[in-house]
């Protein structure tokens, strides 16, 4: 029992390590990435003595200058909703990593650990639940600043944000049907089986077009390029215009933390997760078995649970470095554009994939 | 652990619905109803019903009360400023009179132990299943009347632009 208690603990304690750091790693990848896309130099200057690391140096920079700078509350703001809402806005982004596993059983000291923080039944709807609750960030920063625009912001944002959940939700349906659960452990597991005894049943194999879907309600979702009107860094005033220090740091981090979340969903739906093709954890052989009766290599457990937790983190990282690539390449939309995109094209999309994915279950089983 | 928990759901649930209408601010009594929701949510998780849990917060929370706030926020309410009519014994003995019905009320209805929670109690299948096989009438029903509001609701609206 009180093993059991440190076990979660440390794995709690591992996943939100990882996020925080990887989603400041991230701020310095996309300045340089968005550098070498523009043919410039990017960050170089921050620097102890000759050392610049290339510019790693920029994000412990940035976390200085935020946790010192005045925190400043605008006159005849709601001091209590203003504190809030970032908390309101990072906390969703860190809860969610809680159900998506990034490893298969870990067997140590003969006690077997399931490397997921939790395993819900309710897996894929409890990430719906949580990340409906992320509109509450933006909404409260609009309104309790004082300020109209700020106010229209929070509007914009919390619009876009609710238009876009439905078809989310619509588009990842289709990965339940085929896998008939919603528990992440048992989709990903699933994953791992083999097509015509040869291609990994990947999420993206079965549904290409459910991929697409998420990826952009995803993208719409997290408020980025090119669904950034809420935020309009370069010439729109957004929701968060009257924060400062920590409490800006904060709606930025849970922006980079979002990224990372969008990169583990679509790693774990349609990805195959942790699995690598043909590798097997449990089972007759540990280790890789390759088709057409190729033979086998027998690995040490902790060997393949190793590779398997490697691969579901290059996975994601390769995942965040898309998201970046496309943050950097496509223009913005318009207003108009992002809802008549969510409700009249999104939307109708994802139900009819929803019902063809239906049909097609219903016929082959 | 159990009980720790119910406790304190159950204690910062009762006192956020107070405050739901103690609190002046239209915008405060919004926050606290929802975290209200996600109270109660944590309670139906604490009775095995995690498929629920969820939805409490998914529906209530993430869409329910979102919408309010989008109320609120586009009406730019002020917190009230007339004082409250009544005086302190009134509300009181109003206070007393209130807690007097429901403990009656609740002790006119026995329910006994709830039964234990069977394997699939709960769960994404066990509701599911319920769902479609024995209520699949009135469940089916229910969504046709939720449709005719929908479609009533956009015919009301339509109708002034017209």
């Amino acid at each position: 029992m009180f093993v059991d208690f440190i076990i979660v603990l440390v794995k709690a304690g591992l996943v939100i390590f990882a996020l925080l750091n990887l989603a400041g790693l991230l701020t310095w990848a996309e300045r340089k990435q968005s550098a070498v896309m523009q043919d410039r130099v990017g960050p170089n200057r921050a620097n102890i003595g000759k050392l610049t690391l290339g510019g790693l140096l920029h994000p412990v920079a940035d976390g200085i200058k935020m946790i010192t700078k005045e925190d400043f509350i605008p006159e005849g703001a709601n001091r209590t909703l203003h504190t809030l809402a970032p908390a309101a806005a990072l906390f969703p982004a860190l809860v969610v990593f809680a159900v998506i596993p990034f490893g298969d059983t870990l067997v140590l000291f003969g006690r077997a650990i399931q490397l997921q923080v939790a395993q819900l039944n309710v897996g894929i709807m409890y990430i719906f639940a949580v990340s409906s609750l992320a509109v509450y960030g933006t909404m409260l920063a609009g309104w309790a600043s004082n300020n109209n625009y700020s106010l229209l912001g929070g509007l914009r944002a919390s619009s876009q944000m609710i238009s876009y959940e439905l078809s989310i939700g619509l588009s990842i349906l289709g990965i339940v049907l085929i896998y008939e659960t919603a528990m992440l452990d048992e989709i990903v597991r699933q994953q791992g089986e083999l097509l015509w005894g040869f291609i990994p049943k990947w999420g993206i194999i079965l549904q290409p077009f459910a991929f697409i879907l998420f990826l952009g309600a995803a993208l719409a979702e997290n408020k980025r390029v090119p669904f950034d009107m809420p935020e309009g860094e370069s010439e729109i005033i957004g929701y968060f215009v009257e924060y400062s220090s920590m409490k800006f740091g904060m709606f930025f981090l849970a922006e980079f933390v979002e990224i990372i979340i969008v990169s583990g969903l679509v790693t774990t739906l349609f990805f195959g997760g942790w699995q690598v093709p043909y590798l097997h954890a449990t089972g007759e052989v540990v280790g890789f078995v390759w088709p057409f009766g190729l033979g086998a290599w027998h690995l040490p457990q902790w060997l393949v649970a190793l590779i398997q937790v490697g691969a579901f983190a290059i996975k994601v990282l390769i995942g965040c470095w898309i998201l970046l690539v496309v943050r950097w390449t496509l223009p913005r939309f318009r207003y108009d554009q992002i809802m008549h995109l969510g409700w009249k094209v999104w939307f109708e999309l994802a139900l009819i994939n929803l019902l063809i994915t239906a049909v097609v279950v219903l016929l082959v089983t | 652990m159990e009980a720790l928990l119910f406790w304190i759901f159950s204690i910062i649930g009762v006192t956020c619905g107070g405050m739901v209408i103690w609190n002046r601010n239209p915008m405060g009594s919004a926050i606290y109803l929802v975290v209200t929701m996600l109270c109660l949510s944590g309670l139906y998780a604490l009775l095995n019903g995690a498929f629920v849990a969820v939805l409490q917060v998914l529906i209530y929370a993430g869409a329910v009360m979102v919408l309010m706030l989008f109320v609120i926020m586009m009406l730019s309410m002020r917190p009230e400023g007339a004082p409250r009519e009544g005086s302190m014994p009134v509300w009181i003995a109003a206070g007393v009179i209130g807690l007097i019905v429901v403990l009656r009320i609740g002790a006119l209805f026995d329910f006994g132990r709830p039964p234990d929670a069977v394997d699939e109690f709960g769960t994404i299948q066990g509701v599911g299943a319920l769902l479609f096989n024995t209520y699949v009438l009135p469940f089916e029903l229910i969504s046709v009347l939720l449709l005719i509001a929908v479609i009533g609701a956009v015919i009301l609206s339509k109708r002034d632009a017209q």
